[in-house]
């Protein structure tokens, strides 16, 4: 039993390397690419401000590692974005515009 | 009008000036003019791993300062006719260069030789930076460890931003007995990590320390397992379709017998 532990722990030293590499790598990626993230949110913000007003001030964008659910420990970047609206009256007033 | 190659990793210690000497010094054995630049200035090594310590006059320090001429200090490795090394300087420090005075230096020595081979520096400073000025390709060097690749994948997007797109990898010291028992990272680990084309792999051979011990890169060595890896990748930069060797040395009748029974203890 004890040599089956060691052995079944010794294979996962290359996943675990693996894992972990995929985890720092996003982030150091995103951490290069700070520049594109700051346009991605001007963007976001031109997009939002059609529909409604939006913060953009406390508007918060980043790149988070998320676990994939029903796995065993994978993780998947996600795209996050807390965007705190100001009002929402502008929505109404487009949707009665495209129609 | 040749090509110049820059051989870079991030971190240090995983091959680079080794990848150089072997590279350049596999070109110039198919007959090709290859010059070898060392472009770490104040840590030069490329000279003793080639053997060639002893016969340094000028540096590249010297070249662009103008206290000699380019051709008064390359140094000609007697071994293969061909083959130039420019040697770093020893005594200044990297700011004794500039991005533009290594561009300007590449544009001479491209004139001469088929093949220019800068060794670039550790880390991603001003070295860094001086080394990969006058290169039109990149070639990175990593081992399969999470640092190594780590500092690869920055390298990597260093070099695009540069404009040294596609670059080529060379995966180091990679052990064969390790992989197998899942302790080391796959070639196809490595990349699907960085997602950059291979150029070639490297097994963690003995015939490395032993050849640098030497000053004679393992290269010419037709009995080194590491030196057909590195005459592989030099027939793929020439254009050639070379596939990836296998690194699973077969083991004879008795060698597994011997295997089995250190299995079974």
């Amino acid at each position: 039993m004890d040599m089956f532990n060691l052995r079944w722990r010794r294979h996962q030293s290359r996943k675990y390397a693996k894992d972990r590499l995929k985890v720092v790598l996003v982030n150091d990626r995103a951490s290069c690419s700070n520049q594109v993230l700051e346009m991605l949110k001007n963007d976001i913000v031109k997009a939002l401000n059609i529909y409604m007003d939006i913060d953009a001030d406390e508007l918060d964008i980043q790149i988070t590692q998320t676990p994939v659910e029903d796995s065993q420990g994978e993780y998947m970047p996600m795209l996050n974005a807390n965007i705190p609206i100001k009002s929402i009256r502008k929505f109404k007033e487009q949707l009665i515009r495209r129609q | 009008m040749g090509e110049v190659y820059v051989v870079t990793s991030g971190k240090g210690g995983v091959g680079k000036t080794t990848s150089t000497a072997n590279i350049g010094t596999g070109l110039a054995i198919v007959g090709k003019k290859v010059v070898m630049v060392d472009a770490d200035i104040g840590l030069r090594n490329l000279d003793v791993v080639m053997g060639l310590e002893n016969r340094i006059v000028y540096d590249i320090v010297d070249v662009i300062e103008g206290t000699c001429r380019l051709k008064q200090a390359l140094i000609r490795d007697k071994r293969y006719s061909n083959l130039y090394l420019l040697p770093a300087a020893q005594t200044k420090d990297k700011s004794a260069l500039s991005p533009e005075q290594m561009q300007k230096l590449c544009k001479q020595l491209r004139e001469e030789f088929e093949y220019v081979i800068i060794d670039c520096p550790a880390g991603i400073e001003q070295g860094f930076k001086n080394a990969i000025a006058g290169a039109d390709k990149a070639i990175v060097v990593t081992t399969p460890e999470v640092s190594a690749v780590r500092d690869a994948d920055r390298v990597i997007g260093l070099l695009e931003a540069n404009d040294l797109r596609n670059p080529l990898l060379v995966l180091n010291r990679i052990r064969p007995e390790m992989v197998k028992r899942g302790d080391m990272m796959t070639i196809e680990d490595v990349m699907e990590i960085l997602a950059i084309e291979i150029l070639g792999v490297i097994p963690d051979d003995e015939s490395i320390v032993i050849s640098t011990n030497r000053g004679d890169p393992c290269v010419a060595d037709d009995s080194s397992w590491a030196g057909r890896a590195y005459r592989n990748i030099t027939r793929r930069l020439l254009g050639e379709i070379v596939p990836l060797m296998k690194l699973q040395q077969e083991k004879g009748f008795f060698g597994r017998i011997l295997k089995f029974f250190r299995f079974g203890s």
